[in-house]
């Protein structure tokens, strides 16, 4: 029923362009992670994020320069093409820093050609000159004097033909050189990352189970998710840009000393302005973000609440209420983004405002230089180029310094889980039968996930071969834990286990689990056909196979009439099968993995009672011949067990037949009645039961 | 879509618009204004000497780069204003419209996508909107003034400008063309390698029970070689870009210094012209750069538009009534009369000719298969939904001639879900009735077995709920939405499986307090447990969405055969008996 769909959190950080900076939104635009990020978050499961989106933003490295320098080293593999790349980066770079002062000289070959062509043909330069200056025309003679003219010369077009060239082949190998980089950079990166995300699937191949329960699944998935796609854009556009824009300036900075050390120092002085302004608006700025982010999320945590909890809202006639709320927060919302992103749109102007400040600078000393011939014309322009090109890298440093952070604290986060402590390694030293009988022994068997608090303390028993134990107890008292070791997903605190009288530490996890099918209370599906699905439990299985399983565990049923029949996708929305019908389907699996050990959580407790009889019917099914540990809550699924283990805290206080253990009058006599008996008839035996 | 919701939506803040288009026009001819000066530096001052001269347009030039700063200033003042409240319009417009929208409607789209919707998609637009009013026009208006600019300087260059501008334009163009499928291709992929990720995770016990790992391991290669692949290739195209763009500003360049040198040469054209002409060219094709990047996010933010003009448009299919019906007596009776319903889209219907009394002071039970239409059938109570046929009636009167406030004063719902707000254990409590003293409120949390933990939380009535109630057990979050139920006071409770996520003995001590409680009160209760209705005074029997069978638990017993079968799976005939 659609009312049974979780809610989930769909809002994940507003989107990168959402808070970005105006002038860094044009450059993001343009870059492939910024462009198709948040139209398909509304197909992601966003109940495993961890908490409103605007806090993901402001993360923070911990030990920020560790985790950028161990970042880096990713890179190490790739030495000789990060070396080639660093190579082209700097010879594009310095042939686009030249490039405008050669164009200057173009400028001069134009302007000397039109001074000469005002000069009298046939007087040299020096009489030119002192002419002027006989006539009181001292700038312009001390102008003309620097300049390479012929009087009476128009343009020489061949020089500046040949500059032309020049500076345009200049350019283009500057680019082709910009280009190469940019192309192996990227190969380089994709093949780290490659690497890095192969590494992260590893580990948490090798991760103990505890690992997975201790922690928040969200967050976990978001390390291995999301901080790695965030590395990705870090490394590869952070990295190469910062170099490329760290360069450039520096060689900007070079040419405008190599030109005129005076323009410079007014262009120089357009430096420190800007990242004065820069930082006191950016400083305001992020406190205005920061509120912008968490009005954002109060509001779309509204949203979200009021939209899942709709139907509640109209029973409890709360619309009004809440709407009235909603258009509180709505406004908060307005006056807080257009706050933030107001005083955040002024650093464009004011910015682009210093820049004018120094090119007004240079256009008025550079020209005042040009006229007393201290400067030729041709350098003025460049200068003015270099002005221009000059700001731009700085945007880019700075836009590139905070993805840069994020990418640092993405790799902190995904390297913890890099490191994070493995499993036992394997030491097998034995083998069992290739068809083993199912006999499992418990001696002694002590466990605890937390050393604080003893969970299961020598614990003994023993399952026959093809007999079917089932495990009762109240919540928390060690059932699940009693099988999960049988499975070895947990390493034992003392005592042993042994299946068919081999300790199942001596044996591959591999081997022992291949022996053992299990049939957990949520049924895990993954996103395939359901014909996939059950082959799941046999990879090797023929067709036919998987069609018997199907049929033994009443899958075939409802399979047949489903339009796609056992081609059907299963889904997140999993809305043509029902839940009992994906548990059924869970059965089929482990019904193909054909295991002489089979293990039933709780396999039935999200099933309706009709299904459920199904259900039964095939775990019935599945147990025959198999030695069964079965977890139930229901204990009407249980009675034909042949040994009962009925636990409370960590012991095992009660155990025999059904009969046996109704006789005894015990614990689990008093667990049944609780549950059979008529709600109000016998009060006092229910609070025993649960006291216990 | 896009420009019909913004149009729409900006209409209040058109002099907000206004002033966004004329500080922007003012900024850009400050903008323009600028390189002109400076090649009067050069015409007038350098060629002829007049250092004079170069200090009074320095000083002027000056002036203009403040003119520009304020102006500029202002625009992005005005833009912010509107872009946001258009947004917060926008974002109001979808909440009201959902609040307004009933059962029918939210199941059709899904609270998940209205969600979506009502946040992120509200922002994409609000974004577009923003970088529109910030940079998008000011391109257009950039590009017009930087070529009436280049050609007062000189019309004889200006072929360049019809040549560079297309020709960045169609290369931009066609990169982008190519790009932006392969930027979805490789979102898609991160989407599916994620989705691998997903899933090992949460199916860490089945990979590791079925030893599955390197299969796993396969899978997520494979996945990861097709990220690589696209991302690799996305990579190659994408590096063309810039060098690309480069190129033709330098040729550009280039060619603006080759044909205008011989412009000058011939006596057509000034130095300082030459340069100016330059640095309107260069800003031209700046501009039609940005206004090619900006155009990349035209269409992720019309699909957003688009989907949230969906929601905007919906009509609700269901209304208060225009005269209600107000003399009825609060008695609590509630009666199905052939009552059918089906989903929109359903083939089959969900309940068919439904016909049954509910009275006070007795507690009706139904039960039946997943999927039988049980809790639908109590959705239609509150009126989430209208029946196809027939009527619901409350006290005689049908709920479709109640208004939604008369219908919650009857009817309290404790949800099969449990469901709570972000707020306090009271807030919750007094979802129901606003106005119920803390007594009454510690009244229902007794009778809900609920007053124990909520005495030892740290602030009791007042300690935090988050939201959805995920910051305390299952159980008690349920035993928190029974209490919310209690304390409206309402004539009609309807359990829909409330019951499940609690122990057998805190089961039973509810019900016994209930049963004090609801005395007058018309239950009506949806149950999978046969072990928690035998108690009831009827029984309804729900197969397929009809009623198969009615009657007490002895009675069912008797004769029902789908009763029987029920029960048979949960527990032995004889044992019941």
């Amino acid at each position: 029923m659609s009312e049974d769909k979780k809610p989930r959190r769909i809002w994940r950080a507003p989107g990168k362009a959402a808070d970005a900076v105006p002038e860094e939104a044009a450059a993001q635009a343009a870059t492939p992670v910024a462009v198709e990020t948040a139209v398909e978050d509304e197909f992601t499961d966003m109940s495993m994020d961890d908490g409103f989106g605007g806090q993901q933003s402001v993360r923070k490295a911990k030990h920020f320069w560790p985790s950028a320098k161990r970042l880096i080293g990713l890179l190490a593999p790739e030495k000789a093409g990060i070396a080639v790349v660093l190579l082209f980066v700097a010879a594009g770079v310095l042939l686009t820093v030249i490039a405008p002062k050669i164009l200057g000289r173009a400028m001069d070959v134009i302007f000397s050609g039109v001074i000469g062509s005002q000069l009298p043909a046939g007087a040299t330069k020096e009489q030119v000159v002192q002419g002027l200056e006989a006539q009181g025309q001292d700038n312009l003679a001390a102008m003309v004097e620097r300049m390479n003219v012929v009087p009476g010369q128009g343009i020489d077009f061949q020089e500046l033909g040949v500059i032309i060239v020049i500076v345009l082949a200049m350019y283009f190998v500057a680019n082709v050189f910009i280009w190469a980089q940019g192309f192996l950079l990227n190969k380089l990166v994709m093949r780290v990352v490659y690497k890095l995300r192969k590494d992260v699937e590893d580990k948490l191949n090798r991760l103990p189970l505890n690992y997975f329960d201790t922690r928040q699944r969200g967050d976990l998935l978001s390390r291995a998710t999301n901080d790695v796609d965030n590395i990705q854009t870090a490394l590869q556009q952070a990295f190469a840009q910062l170099i490329q824009s760290v360069l450039t300036v520096l060689g900007i900075i070079i040419m405008m000393f190599i030109v005129s050390w005076q323009l410079a120092l007014i262009a120089l002085i357009a430096l420190p302005l800007s990242g004065i302004a820069a930082g006191i608006i950016g400083s305001r700025a992020q406190g205005l973000f920061a509120s912008q982010w968490k009005a954002t999320g109060s509001l779309n945590g509204q949203i979200e609440e009021s939209f899942s909890g709709h139907d509640l809202m109209k029973v409890f006639g709360r619309e009004d209420e809440s709407v009235e709320r909603f258009d509180e927060r709505n406004e908060e919302l307005y006056k807080a983004s257009f706050g933030a992103q107001f005083v955040s749109g002024t650093i464009f102007p004011v910015m682009q405002f210093i820049s004018y400040l120094a090119y007004v600078g240079i256009a008025v000393v550079g020209g005042l230089r040009v006229a007393s011939g201290q400067m030729s014309l041709g350098d003025a322009t460049a200068f003015i180029q270099y002005s221009r090109e000059f700001t731009q890298p700085l945007g880019q440093i700075a836009g590139m310094a905070n993805q840069l952070q994020s990418g640092v604290a993405s790799a902190e986060r995904t390297f913890e889980l890099l490191d994070a402590d493995e499993q036992d390694p394997e030491t097998p030293t034995s083998h069992l039968a290739a068809r083993t009988e199912g006999h499992v022994e418990f001696k002694d068997v002590s466990f605890s996930y937390d050393p604080a608090k003893p969970l299961i303390e020598n614990l003994s028993f023993e399952a026959h071969p093809g007999h079917t134990v089932a495990i009762v107890g109240p919540t928390g008292a060690g059932k699940t834990t009693l099988v999960n070791l049988v499975m070895r997903f947990y390493e034992l605190d003392g005592g042993s286990i042994t299946l068919d009288g081999v300790d199942i530490t001596a044996l591959s996890r591999g081997e022992l689990r291949s022996k053992v099918g299990m049939v957990l209370q949520d049924a895990w599906l993954f996103n395939g056909s359901i014909m996939d699905n059950i082959r799941y439990g046999r990879l090797d299985a023929t067709d036919e196979e998987v069609f018997e399983a199907a049929r033994a565990t009443f899958v075939d049923r409802f399979v047949k009439a489903l339009p796609d029949g056992y081609e059907t996708v299963i889904d997140d929305e999993g809305t043509n099968v029902s839940s009992g019908e994906k548990q059924l389907i869970t059965i089929a699996r482990a019904f193909l993995a054909n295991p002489s050990l089979l293990i039933l959580d709780e396999a039935t407790s999200s099933v309706d009672t009709r299904t459920e009889a199904l259900v039964q019917h095939a775990m019935a099914a599945l147990r025959t011949e198999r030695t069964s540990f079965v977890i139930a809550h229901r204990l009407s699924t249980i009675r034909d067990a042949d040994t009962i283990l009925v636990m409370e805290s960590g012991r095992i206080v009660e155990q025999g037949s059904h009969e046996l253990l109704l006789e005894a009058r015990g614990a689990y006599y008093r667990l049944y009645m609780s549950q059979f008996a008529g709600p109000a008839e016998d009060p006092d035996v229910e609070v025993a039961a649960v006291s216990v | 879509m896009l420009l019909r919701l913004i149009v729409e939506y900006s209409k209040p803040y058109r002099p907000w618009i206004i002033g966004v288009l004329a500080f922007q026009l003012a900024t850009t001819i400050a903008t323009l204004y600028l390189p002109s000066l400076n090649a009067r530096i050069i015409d007038e001052g350098v060629t002829e000497g007049d250092t004079a001269f170069i200090w009074d347009i320095g000083v002027l030039m000056l002036g203009v780069a403040f003119a520009q700063v304020l102006t500029a200033v202002a625009a992005v003042y005005f833009g912010a204003r509107t872009a946001m409240a258009v947004g917060r319009d926008i974002r109001r417009g979808v909440f009201h419209s959902v609040a307004g929208f009933s059962s029918r409607e939210v199941n059709q789209f899904g609270a998940p996508t209205l969600i979506t919707r009502g946040t992120n998609d509200v922002q994409q637009v609000q974004m577009l909107l923003l970088m529109g009013l910030n940079f998008m026009v000011s391109a257009p208006i950039m590009c017009v003034g930087g070529i009436i600019m280049a050609l007062r300087e000189d019309v004889g260059l200006s072929w360049l400008v019809w040549v560079s501008v297309p020709a960045l334009i169609v290369i931009v163009g066609i990169l982008i063309r190519f790009l932006m499928p392969l930027f979805r291709l490789m979102q898609d992929r991160i989407d599916a390698i994620n989705g691998v990720l997903r899933e090992q995770i949460i199916g860490i016990r089945v990979v590791r029970a079925f030893v599955r790992e390197p299969y796993e391991t396969e899978r997520f290669r494979t996945a990861n070689e097709r990220l690589t692949d696209v991302g690799v290739k996305v990579g190659q195209l994408f590096v063309l870009m810039f060098p690309l763009i480069g190129m033709i500003l330098h040729l550009a360049t280039a060619a603006v210094l080759w044909f205008g040198g011989q412009r000058v040469a011939a006596g057509e054209m000034e130095v300082g012209s030459l340069t100016a002409f330059l640095q309107y060219l260069l800003q031209i094709l700046g501009a039609v750069m940005m206004g090619t990047f900006m155009a990349m996010m035209i269409p992720r933010a019309a699909v957003c538009a688009e989907r949230i003009v969906e929601v905007l448009n919906v009509q609700p299919s269901l209304r208060d009534p225009e005269t209600p019906d107000a003399g009825a007596p609060l008695n609590g009776v509630v009666e199905f009369r052939g009552v059918s319903f089906g989903y929109p889209g359903a083939e089959e219907p969900v309940l068919k000719n439904l016909n049954f009394v509910a009275e006070p002071g007795k507690t009706t039970a139904i039960i039946g298969s997943t999927g039988a239409g049980k809790s639908t059938l109590l959705n239609l109570i509150p009126r989430l939904y209208d029946a196809d046929s027939g009527q619901v009636l409350i006290d005689g009167v049908p709920v479709s001639g109640l208004t939604r406030e008369q219908l919650s004063e009857r009817v309290a719902t404790v949800p099969q879900r449990p469901y709570l707000f972000s707020g306090t254990v009271a807030t919750n409590l007094r979802f129901g009735s606003t106005d119920a003293t803390d007594e009454e409120l510690w009244d229902a949390l007794r009778i809900a077995q609920a007053d124990d933990f909520v005495q030892e939380k740290e602030g009791q009535l007042d300690s935090t709920i988050a939201q959805g109630g995920t910051n305390v057990s299952g159980g008690q979050r349920q035993r928190l939405c029974i209490a919310r139920a209690l304390a409206a006071k309402p004539k009609i409770y309807l359990f829909d499986d409330s019951f499940s996520a609690l122990d057998v003995t805190t089961d039973s001590r509810l019900r016994a307090a209930l049963h004090d409680v609801t005395r007058d009160a018309t239950v009506i209760i949806v149950a999978q447990r046969v072990s928690t209705i035998t108690e009831a005074d009827q029984i309804l029997v729900i197969d397929d969405g009809e009623i198969v069978d009615r009657g007490t638990h002895e009675e069912l017993l008797e004769y029902s055969e789908t009763y029987q079968e029920i029960v048979k799976s949960q527990i032995s005939v004889e044992e019941v008996a």
